[in-house]
């Protein structure tokens, strides 16, 4: 992470020895805690060996949960903080974002302590990448320059990229891993050429920086075009919007069920919060060159993953699909970004809700899935036949799940559909409205499969092999009460959500 | 408000809902204790609704009362707000009544796969959504309440319905959430064109009474146009109007008996409030436009139904169709935007809750009894069980609108209505929909006395001629029909009450008028011409204080 910075300045100071910039301890301290965390976590394994294995993950838990500790006192402090010249700051928005990739962290962990001891896998080492990649989301949350964002990026992505293909025995890991490494890293080359065109034209990889460059109107419009096509393009991959999504199921397929929950979840929101950083702060101004590109992939994603999720029969590829499609519904409020502040902020607070609320149902809905095929070892969707028969609380819980996913009244999907429409209505253009009118009829395709695996656990026959309850492991268990219990709130009172979401990206950059 | 016990209503909403959390953590072997828990609940929350009947200031029944307004999602200011009127107070009485009545009929005969545990808790939640919607005075508060009765209903019938099922709760879940999404992007417009300033609230609002007492008055012709048919959209597919009726005849065909009384009796109003609670009143320009185009499609729906009637064999069905057939005449009451039509469309929910739920419960315990709703096969229900077919015979009597029972007060009076709409719209047309919809009364008397021939007159056919299952009334069913028996008859000899309770709320609800400036009803302004001028004048006036 220093060598981030140092590298960084060493690309802007342009003469002059090195200097060490004034750093503000308490506004690093949750990426400390979690760097020092990991690193405990890996001495514990090389000191005691296998004795240390039975707290491994409880430990890893830990870790995730204790930079809450500084972000709760930063949010307390609640005064905003920018360091090395702008290129990493601490604010209200970056505060709830990073608490959401901790938290996420959290109900991965615990979600992966059962499935990840019960197989011949390697403990300690699927704790430590978790916790780097975790360590790559927040400092994304904070990253406002070019640099910062393609370390923070490259720092959540290799571990993941491990974790893909953890399973190392099975084929389709393998594959899994492989097609994940192969398509992130390409995404990675075309996002920093296009950062390169920017930084070229603009002189600066600060994104404040950028923009009051390319506001200014000096700037060579053709390659500020191109440059931040490539950006966008480049993290199309990263959230798997269509039509840059096609390794997204088979790695989910692939990959542990623990991971792709992470990759759906934690690794897409990371993707988001970058976008919105470049876009809000760096390319506004440029709405004419960002809003009908983001306009385009949101449309594509909900419209071709609702389409393609209607035909799947397997779960995870399924949530595969569903989550290009509610990739789609997150891209959308970013196309009216660029109509003004107030509508930047609302699109941005809409994003975020969206983000919140989709961790927890996203999970819970892993978490069942996770438990179902324990028992069934397999993903197929035949395998939720006569769930509520067998075992009716998992069946309750995962149509709550899927309802909210679904976005039905009362529960948090709902709220998280209504701001996205709020805040393409709030533009007034008929762009704007014509998204809205989109995202409402696919909000309704939706539902075509979210319930139709409802109707298998409600409707059908029990499998004859799949008689008999399912058991659910302690630590899973605590995940699911967690992820239901806050994707019913959310729901009955979405007040608890806007009170951290209604954040801002543009009041603190002035 | 001067009412300060507003737990009231809190309490009578969420009542259902707990008592569904509990229905639900209550082993399953206990079965007795279940059904205890859930009667017992739904038994509480009527009572809280009969102390409220004798506790409801009639004498203001224009103004909301039991009014709680509490912080909920502030961001958007949408507000908690619960209130009642004399609007929605007989409708939350129709919905407490029916919803016992159904789960004593329910512990009767449980629908396969029995689950009693499930379908109670489910019957439980959708109360919570009915009375909520009916008590909401915040239009997202509105759309969540509307929207959770979706769920529990797709679950019964996808679960203990007929053997299409499958189909028929997908089809009424995609129609209703097609319906509900573009009501939502109009509840959205409203918020982000619609000035509360001009009635001293925020100037965003959601809140249904800012909205209608004047903030929505500034906006555009054109945009209120659009407004008004996302809204249409959204409560027409729920009522259901002609063109978007499809999904109710298969949706009632295939669910269980309570689901269907269930979702003739209450669920249908939903669609019908929603436009005498939120469209007519925040758009009232917008209405006058697209009355007309309302009327038309409401009698189509009246000939199209009954046509539809005759054209089946399963009873079930052909009750189904009559419901689109008398939901007509419910929307051609309010399309005529006089305050006479829309006392008769609210009389005529109740009526037609009370008239289709009874039918509704009866074929139910005749599918029981004859294992076939195939009218072909059924015949001489007065000879093998002549209780339940004398109850048949006076329940389709009220439903064809027989003076003296309720469903005459539900259609004749809409009839009339239309005969002398508000002056705005075109006499001429809505007199041409009277004659149309009187002929509709007609078809009605066809097709449900030819119903009745086909099943109860007659000797019965060989196949069920010494048949033991065919029972009398049992006592389960006695319990649970006498009361709307009693009712369907008190209100068809002395409807007073009901018309006594609504009128001022109506009234008030057609009166365009901005607080401090007091304007004429623009809708009864004679001649077309000059009531639009008064529309404009409003609307100047509106933007006017918006400075």
């Amino acid at each position: 992470m220093i060598d981030a910075f140092s590298s960084a300045f060493g690309l802007l100071a342009s003469s002059g020895a090195f200097e060490r910039p004034p750093i503000d301890w308490h506004a690093v301290a949750p990426e400390l805690c979690l760097l020092g965390g990991g690193a405990l976590l890996t001495l514990i394994d090389v000191i005691w060996l296998e004795k240390g294995r039975s707290i491994t993950s409880a430990l890893a838990g830990i870790v995730m949960l204790i930079p809450l500790i500084p972000i709760l006192t930063l949010a307390i402090d609640s005064e905003d903080r920018s360091m090395f010249k702008g290129a990493f700051v601490v604010d209200k928005y970056s505060l709830i974002i990073k608490a959401l990739f901790l938290l996420s962290g959290y109900l991965v962990v615990l979600l992966s302590t059962n499935y990840i001891a019960e197989g011949e896998y390697w403990e300690n080492e699927y704790y430590g990448m978790l916790i780097s990649s975790v360590l790559g989301m927040v400092l994304m949350a904070s990253a406002r320059d070019l640099i910062t964002i393609f370390v923070a990026l490259e720092l959540l992505s290799i571990p993941a990229y491990l974790l893909a293909a953890w399973r190392k025995k099975d084929h389709k890991s393998n594959e899994a891993g492989l097609k994940y490494y192969l398509m992130g890293v390409f995404a990675s080359a075309i996002m920093l050429y296009g950062m390169s065109l920017i930084f070229g034209v603009s002189g600066s990889t600060i994104l404040e920086e950028i923009n009051e460059s390319i506001a200014s109107g000096g700037a060579n419009t053709p390659v500020i075009t191109l440059g931040i096509t490539f950006v966008i393009i480049g993290f199309g991959f990263k959230v798997s919007a269509f039509p840059f999504h096609t390794w997204a199921p088979d790695t989910y397929e692939g990959a542990p069920t623990p991971v792709t929950a992470f990759l759906a979840v934690a690794s897409k929101a990371a993707g988001f919060v970058a976008l919105m950083n470049l876009v809000v702060i760096g390319f506004i101004g440029q709405e004419d060159v960002f809003q009908p590109l983001i306009w385009i992939l949101a449309a594509l994603s909900m419209t071709a993953g609702n389409v393609m999720a209607l035909r799947q029969t397997n779960i995870v590829r399924l949530m595969a699909y569903s989550g290009i499609a509610q990739a789609g519904f997150m891209l959308a409020p970013l196309a009216v970004a660029g109509e003004g502040p107030a509508i930047a902020d609302k699109a941005v607070s809409a994003v975020v809700t969206y983000l919140v609320i989709y961790a927890a149902m996203n999970i819970g809905a892993f978490g069942i899935i996770l438990a179902v095929s324990r028992k069934t070892k397999s993903a197929d969707l035949e395998s939720y036949n006569g769930l509520f028969r067998t075992s009716p609380s998992l069946a309750i819980v995962m149509t709550v799940f899927l309802a909210s996913l679904a976005g039905i009244p009362p529960l948090g999907g709902w709220y998280a559909k209504f701001s996205v429409f709020t805040s393409l209505t709030s533009a007034s253009t008929n762009w704007g409205y014509g998204l809205a009118v989109v995202a409402a009829i696919n909000a309704v395709i939706a539902f075509g499969y979210y319930g139709k695996i409802a109707m298998r656990m409600w409707v059908e026959d029990p499998h004859e092999t799949h008689v008999g309850e399912v058991k659910v492991p302690v630590s899973l268990l605590t995940a699911l009460v967690l992820t239901a219990g806050t994707t019913i709130a959310f729901g009955v009172a979405p007040g608890i959500v806007t009170h951290f979401t209604d954040v801002s990206l543009i009041a603190f950059g002035g | 408000m001067e009412y300060d016990n507003n737990w009231l209503l809190s309490l009578m909403v969420f009542l259902p809902l707990i008592g569904a959390a509990v229905v639900m953590l209550i082993p399953k072997a206990q079965e007795e204790l279940v059904k205890a828990v859930a009667l017992g609940t739904t038994l509480v929350t009527a009572a809280l609704g009969v102390f409220m009947l004798f506790d409801f200031d009639y004498g203001k029944s224009g103004d909301l009362q039991y009014v709680v307004d509490k912080e909920w999602i502030n961001v958007i200011n949408s507000r908690y707000i619960l209130g009642v009127d004399g609007m929605s107070l007989p409708l939350i009485a129709l919905t407490l009544l029916i919803v016992p009545l159904c789960l004593v009929y329910t512990f009767g005969h449980f629908p396969e796969p029995r689950n009693p545990k499930a379908i109670l808790a489910l019957i439980l939640i959708l109360e919570t959504g009915m009375i909520g919607t009916f008590a909401s005075q915040d239009l997202i508060l509105f759309f969540v309440f509307f929207e959770v009765v979706l769920l529990p209903m797709f679950f019964m019938i996808a679960v203990w319905g007929g053997d299409d099922r499958r189909y028929a709760s997908l089809k009424f879940f995609l129609y209703t959430m097609f319906g509900s999404a573009l009501m939502l992007v109009s509840f959205l417009a409203l918020y982000f064109l619609a000035d509360g300033s001009i009635v001293g609230d925020q100037a965003n609002t959601f809140s249904i009474v800012s909205l209608s007492e004047g903030a929505s008055l500034g906006i555009s012709r054109s945009a209120q146009l659009w407004i008004f048919a996302g809204m249409f959209v959204g409560f027409g597919v729920k009522v259901p109007m002609f063109p978007f009726h499809t999904w109710l005849p298969d949706a009632h065909t295939q669910a269980p008996t309570v689901g269907s009384v269930i979702l003739a009796a209450v669920l249908l109003k939903l669609g019908t409030y929603g436009f005498i609670r939120i469209a007519i009143p925040m758009l009232p320009e917008a209405a006058s436009a697209w009355a007309p185009f309302i009327g038309l499609l409401a009698v189509i729906g009246i000939i199209y139904g009954a046509l539809g009637c005759l054209a089946q064999r399963d009873m079930k069905r052909l009750i189904a169709f009559s419901s689109v057939a008398h939901m007509g005449f419910v929307m051609l009451g309010i399309s005529t935007l006089t305050d006479f039509g829309i006392n008769a469309a609210i009389f005529g929910m109740v009526a037609h809750g009370l008239i289709t739920g009874m039918l509704f419960f009866i074929a139910g315990s005749m599918k029981d009894r004859y294992h076939t709703l195939d009218m072909g096969r059924l015949g001489g229900l007065l000879v093998s069980a002549p209780r339940l077919g004398w109850i048949l015979g006076f329940s389709a009597m009220a439903s064809l609108g027989l003076p003296g029972l309720a469903g005459f007060w539900g259609e004749f009076p809409a009839i009339l209505a239309s005969y002398n709409p508000a002056s705005i719209l075109p006499e001429s047309t809505f007199r041409g929909y009277m004659v149309v919809a009187a002929l509709g009364t007609v078809l009605a008397a066809g097709y449900l006395l030819w119903m009745l021939q086909k099943t109860a007159m007659g000797n019965p056919k060989e196949e069920f001629a010494d048949n033991e299952e065919i029972t009398d009334v049992k006592k389960h069913e006695w319990i649970a029909w006498a009361p709307i028996l009693a009712l369907i008859l008190l209100f068809g000899l002395y409807p007073r009450p009901i018309f006594t309770t609504t009128d001022d709320a109506v009234v008030k609800s057609l009166t365009v008028d901005i607080q401090g400036e007091e304007i004429e009803n623009c809708l009864e302004v004679e001649g077309a011409d000059l009531g639009k001028e008064c529309f404009a004048n409003v609307r100047e006036t509106a933007e006017s204080m918006k400075e």
